[in-house]
């Protein structure tokens, strides 16, 4: 192990070490633990970690790429650690999030009331591809719309937690979390025996346990499905993975079918009733007789079920209005309006171009900016000014005059760093959070969550699709470290 | 279970099995190529292989005249040909992957792991490490079957799985015989090498020692058929294979499946009950021509009860 502390960027905070190199208080065991270890050991276990990932076939499809159609997200041994304070706060957080996104959402299918007090431009809403009008006075069990949130937590340059954005789609990467600490554990079992580092490993009862919670009135021990788009999307691994951790079916679209308002699923058996239906196939191609009429992927009538309140679709239909990037920097007006809360965790300041004074700015200071498409994701469509050519940065601004109203612009934020294993050693890499809600009768969050690390030096971007990798995320009980152990 | 769950397990297994059947039979012929044999017999010996598995047409494809090295080659290894040890043990491992959640992690990084080795596998390390290969993909059938019961929930899944593998293996069993049956040779004239031939069939099937504990006497052809046919006991037999698809079978019958059970049923009866000397009067090859057409049968029966329902099921 190197035995001068890495070098570290100037701005950004360190999640492991201080400024002058020394860890931090609760990192201070796990810091003086991997100088310990000699440099081929870890070597000899970082090879072993890939392998037994290549042998699990723990990988992501990529799409496009005729060769290699299946890769692995490289993962990184030195874990991401979270003192119990940070982590409290956090959790009151985002549980506080999910709240007001979940009244947020049932507010636009109904009352609109948030639109009619001015608080969100109407035309925002009722004009986005995300809206869907179908779902205009539907009610769905427990008034719960994203059952499952994944929402992506960064920390800027002064130590403080901002929410960047917030996943409630088709959340992925909770396999992720949960393989990377069996692997840890599989790995290094010593430091789970000397640290109390809380577990993730319920996740899927738990998950399972808030799916069967929101299940139609009336069904006493209801039939829970998985519903995939196939063993060719690029998050076939997790789906089937949490089918098989909860002990439920993993279907596609053609094992499905609608027969007088009721879902079955084709069984060697004889038609089966399905009850909830955890979906991760995106609204478009979910129902062809009213979405995207050419998608193989869902289940004609599906819509109609909904509507008789014969199944619950997790997440449900429509869930998307409220985390399309252009609703995003109304999120904490949401918090006050419904919960009458001050926001426990910030968003990252955003300038809504279609706001002319923030378009001005914008253009005028592209060159410090991150600027998203409204209805991107996956770190597509995306412009860092800072690390931009004069050319991309003259092609975006021509685009975001052509359609403002279809951007959005952040400062660039000096995301955190941690220690990461590179080529040339330890050094620091930016990173993010996500970590994943369940909200039901109740909200559930497993401590921890993913944290994503941008490989490349510098790079900001942490997506698996862009070259990011995963580290195993550690909520640390409060209490002794038996810090002594640490030298045996 | 999702039908559709069930088909990839059932050729999920399938196609373990195949591989298993394929790399038997090569291996039968690896061992052969010990025995001073004219070169005559040994090409009309790999020629009746190519043709009991349905492959003579695409192989004449790919290399034309039939070599033994060719034949080698297109069987094992070549990828364009979906029959070849390489696609079975492919196609594997892509149904396992659409069914992994419902087979456990064990069974999946056997049939994982098996497929990722067999890619870096090829022709051109010649015969020695031909059989070496045809070895190891006997011993990767076994441990995955060994896995598989070991593991595995006895539900439907496990009996789909079953089902695959007792089918296919009682059509590798017939397709094995079938080809030395249809390679007499100039049998008269080669009395001397005759039984070397047939023992090492029994070798290739793991059933040597099986037949001297049978019959305690020299090998012949009728007794080593009669011994792969009919006896009960011997795990890789049509017989034995028989009835363990029906024991399946019955376990997940359901209201559509009345009649493929019972084809199953009768099949097997007609080798519990029957007479190996009446079954096989007609003619050997006859005989099982015969069985593969039933066997045909109740594959499909089975597709339709089970794996791909119509709409309306």
């Amino acid at each position: 192990m190197p035995d001068s502390p890495p070098a570290r960027a100037a701005t950004a905070y360190d999640e492991m070490l201080t400024a002058a190199g020394a860890p931090r208080p609760h990192c201070r065991a796990y810091w003086e633990w991997l100088r310990a270890q000699p440099a081929d050991q870890i070597a000899r276990q970082r090879e072993e970690a890939t392998l037994l990932f290549h042998r699990l076939g723990i990988t992501f499809a990529v799409t496009g790429d005729a060769e290699e159609t299946e890769r692995l997200i490289p993962f990184d041994i030195v874990p991401r650690i979270l003192p119990a304070a940070e982590w409290a706060v956090l959790e009151r957080g985002l549980r506080q999030r999910t709240l007001a996104l979940n009244a947020f959402i049932h507010d636009v299918y109904h009352d609109q009331r948030i639109l009619a007090a001015g608080v969100v431009p109407p035309e925002l809403i009722l004009c986005n591809p995300q809206y869907r009008p179908e779902m205009q006075g539907i009610d769905v069990p427990a008034g719960i719309y994203a059952h499952i949130a994944g929402i992506d937590v960064v920390r800027a340059g002064d130590g403080r937690f901002c929410v960047l954005e917030d996943n409630l789609r088709v959340p992925s990467g909770v396999s992720y979390m949960l393989e990377n600490r069996k692997m840890m554990m599989r790995l290094f079992p010593e430091l789970f025996a000397r640290q109390a580092i809380a577990p993730v490993e319920h996740y899927p009862d738990v998950l399972l346990e808030n799916l069967r919670s929101v299940a139609p009135a009336g069904v006493s021990d209801p039939v829970v499905a998985l519903l995939t788009p196939g063993a060719y999307n690029s998050a076939y691994f997790e789906h089937a993975f949490l089918a098989q951790q909860m002990g439920i079916e993993l279907v596609e679209g053609q094992d499905l079918f609608v027969r007088d308002d009721v879902l079955y699923m084709r069984t060697t058996r004889g038609p089966r009733r399905v009850d909830v239906l955890y979906r991760r196939v995106d609204d478009d191609f979910l129902d062809p007789l009213v979405f995207r009429p050419d998608s193989m992927l869902g289940v004609p009538g599906l819509l109609a079920v909904c509507r008789a309140g014969r199944v619950t679709v997790a997440n449900a239909i429509g869930t998307g209005i409220a985390d399309d990037k252009s609703v995003y920097p109304y999120v904490p007006a949401m918090v006050r309006f419904y919960l009458d809360e001050e926001p426990v965790i910030d968003n990252v300041p955003t300038y809504t171009l279609r706001d002319p004074g923030d378009l001005a700015y914008a253009l005028d200071h592209l060159a410090e900016l991150v600027v998203k498409e409204v209805h991107g994701a996956g770190g597509y469509g995306m412009l860092i000014g800072p690390v931009a050519t004069r050319a991309e940065l003259d092609d975006f601004a021509a685009r975001i005059r052509a359609a403002p109203e279809r951007y959005i612009a952040q400062p660039t934020l000096a995301l955190s760093t941690s220690p990461t294993f590179v080529e040339a050693g330890v050094a620091p890499r930016h990173i993010d959070l996500r970590p994943f809600v369940l909200a039901g009768k109740e909200v559930t969050i497993v401590p921890g969550g993913l944290t994503r690390v941008a490989l490349r030096p510098g790079s900001l971007v942490v997506n698996s699709s862009q070259g990011g990798g995963t580290k195993d995320t550690w909520v640390l009980a409060d209490g002794p470290v038996a810090a002594d152990a640490a030298h045996a | 279970m999702l039908s559709r769950t069930a088909d990839h397990l059932y050729w999920m297994s399938r196609y373990i099995e195949r591989a298993e059947g394929v790399a038997r039979m090569l291996d039968a012929h690896v061992r052969l190529a010990l025995l001073p044999r004219p070169a005559e017999d040994v090409l009309q010996g790999w020629t009746a292989t190519l043709v009991s598995l349905g492959a003579e047409a695409g192989y004449a494809g790919r290399h034309g005249r039939v070599t033994p090295g060719g034949a080698l080659d297109y069987l094992a290894f070549d990828r364009a040909n979906p029959g070849s040890i390489v696609s079975c043990l492919r196609l594997a491992r892509e149904n396992a992957r659409a069914v992994r959640g419902t087979i456990t992690s064990e069974m999946w990084e056997t049939l994982n792991s098996t497929y990722l080795e067999s890619r870096g596998i090829g022709p051109d390390a010649g015969v020695a490490a031909a059989a070496g290969f045809l070895e190891w993909v006997r011993q990767r059938s076994h441990l995955t079957r060994g896995v598989t019961v070991g593991t595995m929930f006895r539900d439907e899944a496990f009996h789909f799985t079953r089902i695959g593998l007792f089918l296919e293996r009682a059509d590798n069993v017939s397709r094995i015989l079938e080809a030395r049956w249809r390679d007499p040779g100039r049998r008269g004239e080669r009395l001397g090498t005759e039984a070397s031939e047939w023992s090492v069939l029994l070798r290739s099937l793991s059933a040597f020692e099986v037949y001297r504990r049978v019959y305690r006497t020299v090998v012949t052809p009728l007794r080593v058929t009669e011994l792969l046919l009919m006896n009960e006991d011997m795990p890789r037999s049509v017989h034995r294979s028989l009835g363990d698809l029906y024991a399946n079978l019955l376990a997940v019958a359901n209201d559509r499946s009345g009649e493929t059970c019972r084809q199953a049923g009768s099949l097997h009866a007609s080798f519990h009950f029957g007479r190996f000397d009446t079954l096989v009067a007609g003619g050997i090859p006859q005989a099982l021509d015969a069985l593969q057409a039933r066997l045909r049968e109740i594959g499909d029966g089975i597709s339709r009860d089970f794996l791909v329902p119509g709409v309306a099921a």
